[in-house]
């Protein structure tokens, strides 16, 4: 007979397939995981506790930082909030390019996804494919702030930099060539029998399980779940925009992958409809104070990141300082189901479960 | 923040959004119009408050732009005790000029564009003529306490001042009236303001909820219920922590709420006392609502959510680790974030760490 042993196994935080500083030690029966204890706090730098010192405005590239893979989306729940709070109006100039560097930092950050998680399964040239088209997104984004990743785009009452008609007609020309190339990555990877392999009924969860632990996002969509913040609360202009959301029905790998494949569709057929609609003229900035001090009391304000919803809970004191910042993390929230989804798996799906929850350790730990 | 937007700023900040109809751009405008008031050290009451008030402070501001605290006492007596031995100046300044002010103040606190004040050639004068002011009065205040032997007071300077003050509410009352009439989007949502603060639609949203709570966790669970005004009216309850349990396993499960999804948990410290606010949805019927409790700063003790929404679990670690909140009945409560060896719990607002350079 065999004789067999218990395996702990430390995974991270220095590992490539945890996307960051994240670790996670599992206990290990031969092949297969028996228990698995996420650790985190790796990549905690106290943003709230800054928070508390810093003027709204101050704290928006803070917010760069947290999921820093989709700063836009995190500049905007900020100034969302507070602009909530205030009663401000954003002039619709500047909430169109909101919403249209929004809908492409969702491609970016999909894209990165796509890239790291076939990198992560075993396929090096589809990360360099994603990581090509990417760069033009990032590009767009440095001609238009003047930074590839940490944007600080957006102000409270508006966005910072207006941007010209020949970057509108750049945003133009991606979209036929994103869609062209979302063709070409179908026919490299979507159909592969191995790819297939590996994420078909891997890491299922069902519906009432994915409420349970609050995942959103193509985590909670693809146990059927329609809810996307974007059609359910909308925020911004998604009113006036037709676009479906895409979702699943075994609640697997493979379908968080189709969705996120096709949210990227969805997305450029929104910035499609938003350029054709971007009015011509209009001011970037709306009536703001020039001391930002929300009045005293709270709110709790969320939008539809690419991780799911990101939520921004303010109390303010009628300060210029948020009294208490609390930011609703979407890569901390979905990271919770990691340790059930990892019970009786073996090492080998561990990659492919984490890679396909998406997270950001930089929002994980905030 | 860089200089072009300052002066972004510092223009907008004279011009309140007039084309906006949303409820609150008359206290946004109050706010701009403080901003600005603060800037000639002026008296924020003076837009903090509406009608009557802010007419009757505007005078002082015109007398004396010096001192800011000083002219909130003055422009209140000096309509009484001290406008009747300075009615050389109130000779100058008839009941049409002040209801004409008045009325300009009450359309820029109606949210209308406006000129900024200090470019008014009106307001230039006076403010020229207040520098004479301080003096005046302080000689007549002399001779008014050395038996009346300066220049004749008028027969009841009570009365006259009563009555300017009238004359300028009256005014006031007009211009706003008629700003509303005239159509100013703002001054209109300004007066419909008051119906939707009385009775919000969400108003039965919240009674159900009351009742609901007080169904199943007893009449006297909860501490008080209100609707978040900042927050789209979001009904928001402040439950007892002896009956948090019970409460949001009713929440959660009952028909009319179905409150499956907790979205979001979030630790304040007030100081005074430890809050930890649930954010509730239902992804049914899309409703939202906040549930709050609170605990003592000494020993925080709040009953664990995590059995009833799982993905509590993280979240009550988080402000455990953050803000020394301990989660009866939580499977598994260690810190998150800092190091298991770390002492206090940085988001308390008394947190000192350790070592001042880290």
């Amino acid at each position: 007979m065999i004789r067999t042993e218990e395996l702990l196994l430390n995974v991270g935080p220095q590992h490539p397939s945890t996307h960051g500083v994240f670790r996670i030690i599992v206990k290990l029966d031969g092949e297969v995981i028996t228990e698995a204890t996420p650790v985190m706090g790796y990549l905690h730098r106290g943003t709230e506790k800054l928070a508390e010192e810093l003027t709204y405005t101050q704290i928006i590239p803070y917010t760069d930082r947290m999921d820093y893979v989709s700063a836009m989306t995190n500049n905007y729940v900020l100034c969302h909030a507070v602009e909530t709070m205030m009663g401000l109006a954003v002039p619709e100039r500047a909430e169109f390019l909101r919403l249209i560097v929004m809908e492409l930092q969702r491609v970016a950050s999909h894209l990165v996804w796509w890239g790291t998680y076939l990198l992560d399964i075993g396929a090096m040239s589809p990360f360099l494919y994603a990581f090509r088209d990417r760069e033009t997104i990032v590009n767009l984004f440095n001609e238009l702030s003047g930074a590839r990743l940490t944007y600080n785009y957006m102000r409270v009452g508006g966005v910072k930099w207006d941007a010209t008609d020949a970057w509108l007609d750049k945003v133009r020309d991606f979209l036929p060539y994103m869609e062209k190339k979302l063709v070409e990555y179908d026919h490299l990877v979507s159909g592969n029998e191995i790819f297939l392999a590996r994420i078909r009924g891997v890491g299922r969860y069902d519906a009432e399980t994915a409420i349970d632990y609050g995942l959103s996002g193509a985590n909670l969509r693809c146990t059927g779940v329609d809810w996307d913040l974007r059609r359910t609360k909308p925020y911004s202009l998604y009113e006036r925009f037709e676009f479906d959301v895409p979702v699943g029905r075994t609640g697997d790998c493979h379908d968080r992958y189709l969705i996120r494949l096709e949210e990227i569709r969805q997305s450029l057929r929104i910035l499609r409809q938003a350029l054709e609609q971007f009015p011509s003229g209009g001011e970037t900035m709306g009536k703001v104070p020039r001391v930002i001090r929300p009045p005293a009391g709270e709110v709790y304000v969320a939008i539809e990141s690419p991780r799911g919803e990101i939520g921004c809970h303010i109390v303010s004191k009628g300060k210029q300082e948020p009294y208490r910042l609390k930011f609703r993390r979407p890569s901390f929230v979905n990271l919770q189901i990691l340790p059930k989804l990892l019970v009786g798996e073996t090492m080998t799906n561990l990659i492919t479960i984490l890679g396909g929850i998406d997270i950001v350790v930089g929002e994980v730990d905030c | 923040m860089s200089d072009e937007e300052k002066k972004e700023g510092a223009k907008d900040d004279l011009e309140p959004d007039a084309t906006s109809g949303s409820q609150r751009s008359n206290d946004l405008s109050e706010e701009l119009t403080a901003a600005n008031d603060a800037e000639r050290g002026e008296s924020r009451l003076s837009a903090a408050e509406a009608g009557t008030e802010s007419a009757v402070l505007e005078t002082g501001a015109n007398t004396d732009t010096s001192d800011p605290i000083d002219l909130e006492r003055e422009s209140r007596s000096g309509s009484t005790a001290e406008s009747g031995v300075e009615h050389r100046e109130a000779d100058q300044e008839t009941a049409e000029a002040r209801a004409a002010r008045a009325a300009t103040k009450a359309a820029t606190e109606g949210g209308a564009a406006s000129p900024p004040a200090p470019a008014d050639p009106e307001r230039e004068a006076k403010l020229a003529a207040a520098a004479e002011a301080p003096a005046a009065r302080a000689a007549a205040k002399a001779a008014a306490e050395g038996e009346a032997a300066g220049p004749p007071a008028p027969a009841d300077p009570e009365r006259e001042a009563k009555l300017a003050v009238a004359a300028e509410a009256r005014a006031a009352r007009a211009a706003a009236k008629a700003a509303a009439e005239g159509g100013t989007p703002s001054a209109a949502s300004g007066s419909a303001e008051q119906p939707p603060a009385a009775t919000s639609p969400r108003q039965p949203e919240l009674d159900g909820l009351v009742a609901l709570i007080r169904d199943a966790a007893g009449p006297d669970a909860i501490e008080s219920a209100t609707l978040n005004e900042l927050n789209g009216d979001l009904p928001t309850i402040i439950v007892q922590s002896d009956h948090l349990t019970a409460a949001a396993n009713a929440l959660k499960s009952a028909p009319q709420t179905r409150f499956t999804y907790l979205r979001n948990v979030s630790g304040v410290d007030y100081e005074t006392h430890l809050e930890v606010v649930y954010h509730l949805v239902s992804l049914t019927t899309g409703r939202d609502a906040a549930i709050k409790v609170k605990a003592d700063r000494e020993q925080p003790q709040i009953p664990s959510v995590t059995p009833i929404w799982a993905t509590a679990n993280w979240n009550e670690r988080e402000i455990y680790d953050l803000l020394g909140i301990h989660f009866t009945g939580h499977p598994d409560l260690r810190r998150i974030m800092m190091p298991d060896d770390w002492e206090g719990h940085p988001l308390r607002k008394d947190y000192a760490p350790l070592d001042p350079e880290v």
